[in-house]
This record gives structure tokens, sequence and C-alpha cells, in this order.
């Protein structure tokens, strides 16, 4: 945030908020219908620019918009621990405080809890405008804690957004409920359309106080998911769609869920790969189900991105999470913290932060579109190139090589600078692993890209890249990616033009699936 | 006999809890468990046991063997 404290606002009275987030709003390139900033601003899609209706409730939304999340925080309460059915990627039972995924939580919440410890982070992290109740179990299988926490954040942070995700199995019967709260982002998980997909990927599910097998259960759950998907839009409530991409049993078949699921009225879908570590205890761990590579899960993304917007930048987070997307500070914010907190709710000063977030965010967007201008006409509109981003958010290259726990991943062709996703390289679990084994596993995990963006790097691990083919860049330190990308991008273009390098394909990398632990 | 968690199975998810006909279920320490005195195997109520029925992990609500078999209106005073 080093850069928002450089440029100060004059924000006056909530008059004058209100004034300075209606100019932004307008003059920032994501706002106006059919602006060329706006594809890179949405969710990532370059040919399926959101409708203004729906962009204006998803732009400051972190899960919904690519561009949002590099500017705004949202937090998960974990106030709905049961389930009612049961997938073969999840495995409730493991909690390890550094293991990162969706299903398992350090502590449950009491809504009212859950209510204080929104207002804690909401005072702490300004830009925290999201609130997701995403389980640990299903939202709509704990229907009575998941509503009363909304009605609690509604009374005393009405401004901050409510969504819940869930599997859909109890949906149809809840969304008069869910409309009535004002929830206007709903997650489905959707993993398939055909049954007999189903019953690959659902042992179980528990409907009409019994449990249900195979088959016929998959056949109710489709129906649900459905029905209630259609429920939502027709009330006008934002739907997005998650697919767990499973190798072998769905990875096809999520092109026709792709379209299911658009012809229902979803806007956004979210293919994510599968996490199987055989130590996490899943079924799909267990016996041996791989998750897919970064190239079969960017292919899949891209054959569904003519149908419907892609969400490309999900960290299947851990339904506690706090922070920006890809940090987790929820360790700040446990329940013995929160409730020694003295909390008050300043709205005011929130929205004067958020306001000068929009500045920011409209600086980033300035500098690409300026610099794309430059790109048109080059030529060469087959070369496409990876690069992999170092960034603590604000859509800067401003993290360090060796602190870096994930990098960010942008597709560069004479279109510009596309978002495409982000690679994780933190360990599972922390301690005793040498610099050397991470610097592999960072190797491997960006190994389809030419270059890697970073504020700084030493000298040892910047050999070991330029060996692996990868090229280290620090030049453009705390400026902003894709302006950086399209300049980076032109002189890789001159190069391969004046035939000083040779343009070719890098090979593929791998999605980090587990402790990387190498003897 | 009733039904009874086995602790160090049970993720303390709750499920149960607000599946039970006879309340008999609440949390203890962390972990859920039942009272033997109010649980009726749900004979009378559902076909199968809920707590069994909902629990994601298998084998974790299983019947207490140390304690009488349940018996319907009429049997045990």
């Amino acid at each position: 945030m080093d850069s928002l404290a450089t440029e100060t606002v004059d924000i006056g009275g909530a008059q004058n908020i209100d004034e300075v987030m209606q100019k932004v709003a307008e003059h920032k390139g994501c706002g106006t219908s059919g602006g060329s900033g706006k594809a890179s601003c949405g969710t990532g899609a370059g040919e399926n620019d959101l409708p203004q209706e729906i962009w204006d409730k998803v732009k400051n939304h972190p899960c919904y918009s690519e561009e949002a999340h590099h500017h705004y925080a949202r937090m998960h309460v974990a106030v709905a621990p049961a389930c009612n059915i049961q997938c073969n990627y999840c495995n409730r039972k493991y909690d390890c405080a550094n293991e990162s995924r969706p299903g398992v939580v350090s502590e449950k919440l009491t809504p009212e809890q859950a209510s204080k410890k929104v207002l804690a982070v909401a005072s702490t992290i300004p830009q925290m405008t999201v609130l997701g109740i995403a389980g640990p179990g299903d939202p709509l299988a704990n229907p009575e804690k998941t509503f009363k926490t909304f009605e609690l954040i509604a009374k005393t942070a009405p401004d901050i957004k409510l969504c819940l995700s869930t599997n859909g199995l109890a949906l149809p019967q809840h969304v008069d409920t869910i409309a009535k709260f004002n929830v206007d982002h709903v997650t489905i998980t959707i993993n398939m359309v055909d049954p007999d997909i189903g019953a690959q990927i659902y042992p179980w599910i528990f409907w009409n106080r019994k449990r249900i097998f195979g088959r016929e259960a998959a056949e109710i759950l489709t129906e649900h998911q459905m029905r209630g998907l259609e429920m939502l839009t027709e009330r006008g409530i934002l739907c997005k769609v998650n697919s767990v991409m499973i190798p072998g049993i769905n990875d096809k078949h999520l092109v026709e869920v792709n379209k299911a699921v658009k012809s229902r009225g979803a806007f956004l879908h979210n293919i994510m790969p599968l996490i199987s570590s055989p130590e996490h205890g899943t079924v799909f761990g267990l016996n041996g189900q791989r998750g897919p590579t970064a190239q079969e899960l960017k292919a899949l993304q891209d054959s569904c991105e003519g149908e419907m917007n892609m969400m490309r930048h999900c960290r299947q987070c851990r339904a506690d999470a706090v922070g920006l997307l890809g940090e987790d500070r929820s360790a700040e914010f446990t329940t013995d913290k929160i409730m020694a907190m003295e909390v008050t709710y300043d709205l005011e000063s929130r929205q004067a932060y958020q306001a000068q977030v929009e500045i920011e965010r409209q600086k980033v967007a300035a500098a690409k579109n300026a610099e794309l201008n430059t790109l048109a006409g080059e030529g060469n509109e087959d070369i496409k190139i990876l690069i992999a981003v170092a960034t603590k958010g604000s859509g800067r290259v401003n993290e360090h090589f060796g602190h870096a726990k994930e990098f960010q991943i942008y597709e560069l062709s004479t279109k510009g600078a596309k978002f495409i996703g982000h690679r994780r390289v933190d360990l599972y679990c922390q301690g005793g692993y040498g610099e050397e084994d991470s610097l592999e596993t960072i190797i491997r995990a960006i190994n389809d890209c030419t270059a890697v963006f970073v504020a700084k790097i030493g000298g040892c691990p910047k050999n070991d890249l330029v060996k692996a083919g990868i090229d280290p860049v620090d030049e453009f330190a705390f400026e902003f990616i894709e302006q950086s990308a399209i300049t980076y991008f032109k002189r890789y273009l001159d190069k391969v033009n004046s035939g000083e390098i040779v343009h070719a394909e890098r090979g593929d990398a791998t999605l980090r699936q587990g402790a990387f632990i190498t003897a | 006999m009733t039904y009874k968690i086995v602790a160090s199975q049970c993720t303390s998810c709750s499920a149960c809890e607000a599946e039970c006909p006879n309340v008999a279920i609440s949390e203890k320490n962390g972990t859920f468990v039942i009272n033997p005195k109010k649980c009726t195997e749900c004979i009378g109520y559902f076909d199968v046991p809920q707590c069994v029925a909902v629990c994601p992990v298998d084998d974790t609500c299983v019947i207490d063997t140390s304690l009488p078999r349940y018996q319907a209106a009429g049997g045990a005073a």
C-alpha cells in the first residue's frame, strides 16, 4: 500500500466521498461500457464483456473480478461446519495450521463470534469489502447459523457484501431466504450434469432423512443444482459456478457443464484443479487420482472462454481465510484475539480508504491502456509467451522473489497482457526444507514461463533461473504489472524480429499439490 | 444399546446434532456426544439412525455395546 501513501485525495465530507467514488467509477476505464480497459478489469475474459449492472455488482469483489482482487480483500467465517453430501475430493478430518484448502478450518465460530470477527477485520483491513460463508461444510446445511450471521452483519456493517458458497443440494428450498437477506452473490459447486459422472465424484448425499448413493444421488443433486441456479438468476442474484477439474472423470465433461450453467444464467465459471495429495486422506488422494497440469487446466479454461467469462484467479482458499486473495491473515483474528479487541466500525474512514484504492486502480488501468496503444500494429499475432509476476497486490511488481508465496501468470500477446492464473509455491507445512528444494519447486511451478518479474532477486536464484531458461527481470520493480509486461513483450518481439532470439514454446508446469517433501 | 460417537474420529462438524430427533446430541469439549438416556436409535422416527446416515466419517456413530439395547414404549421402564 506504499504507493497509496504518496497520493492523497481531498475527500472532505461524506458528500465529497460519494462524488469521488462516482467520478472514479466513471473514469477508471472499467466502468464504462465498451471501454478498451474493461476486458482486463472484468473477470479475465476478453471477448465477453459483462453488462453494466453486473459489473457494478462485481467490480469490488475480489472473487468475481480479477482486476479487483489486486486491491480488495475478502473474508470467510466458518460458521457452517455440517455438510449434506460426501465428495471424493474432500476430507473434513484434516486441519494442519499451515494447510490451505477448502473444507478445513482451524476453529468454528458462532454467528455472534463471526459478526464480531467481521467488524474487527473490517476495522483493521479497510479494503475488506466481501464476507463469504463457505463452510467448512455447506452453508445451506446449516441454515440457522448462516442466516443469523448474515442478519447480524447486515445490521452492524451494512456496506459489506454478503455471499455464500454451496453444493446446491438444499439450494431451492432456501432461495427466498437468500434473497431476503440481500445475499447478492452465490457460488454453486457443479462438477457434472451427467449422473453417471456424478456417481464417480459423490459417493452419497443425505436427503430426505436418509443416505442416497451413486447415480440416484447424483441425479437428485444435479436436478437441485440446476433448479437452484435458475431460481437465483430469476431473482437477480449473481451466480458463479465452481467446478473441480478431475482428469479422466469430468475434464471433457466440464465443457457440457459450462454450457448448462451458462444457459441458466450463471455469469462466471471457475474451473479449479483437483487437489489430491495422498496426505489429505481424500478418496481421490488415496486412490491415486491425479490433478491436472497447468497447461491442461489452461486449455480447458481457454476452450470454455468463448462461451462465458472464466475466473482464473481462484486460490481455493480455506473456509476461514482473511485478506487479499493469495494471502491469509486468519491467524491475526483468532477467536481469543477478536473477543479481546475493542472494535468501532468507522464507515467513513473505510470509504475514504476505498476511494484511494479506486484512484490506484484507475492509474493501473490508464498505464496499461497507454502502453497497449504503443503495441498496436506490431505484427507477430501468433506469438504468445507467459510471464510469472511476484506481487503483494495493488497491481504492481512489488514482491521479492524469495518471499513470494505465489506467482501470478500473465499471457502476453499483441492483444496485451492477460491474467491466466497463479502458481502457488508455498509449502503446506513450513520448516526443515532447504533453499534449493524450494527453488526447484518454484522452477517447476513456472516452467512454462519465459520470464519472472520480481521487485528484487538474489544472485544464486538468478543464475539457476537463467539455466532453466527463465529470464529473471527486476527492472520493473514497483511498476504496474500490465504496463511492464507489455513493455517487456515489445522488446521480446523486437529481439525475435531482429533474429537475436528464436521464439519457442516452453514446456508444461506443475500445479502445487501439497507439501513438496524432497529428501 | 444406544449409539455413541467415537471421539477420535469426530470432526465436530455438528451435522448429527441437527438431525437427531431426540435432541440427544450435544458438544462437549470440542467433540459431540450422545446422551444414552435420550437416544432411541431413531426407532419409531426413521428407518435409519440419523447420526449414522449424516456423519461424514464412516464408523464414527456406532452402537455402544456396553449399554443395554433401547426398547420401544412398553419395554424398559
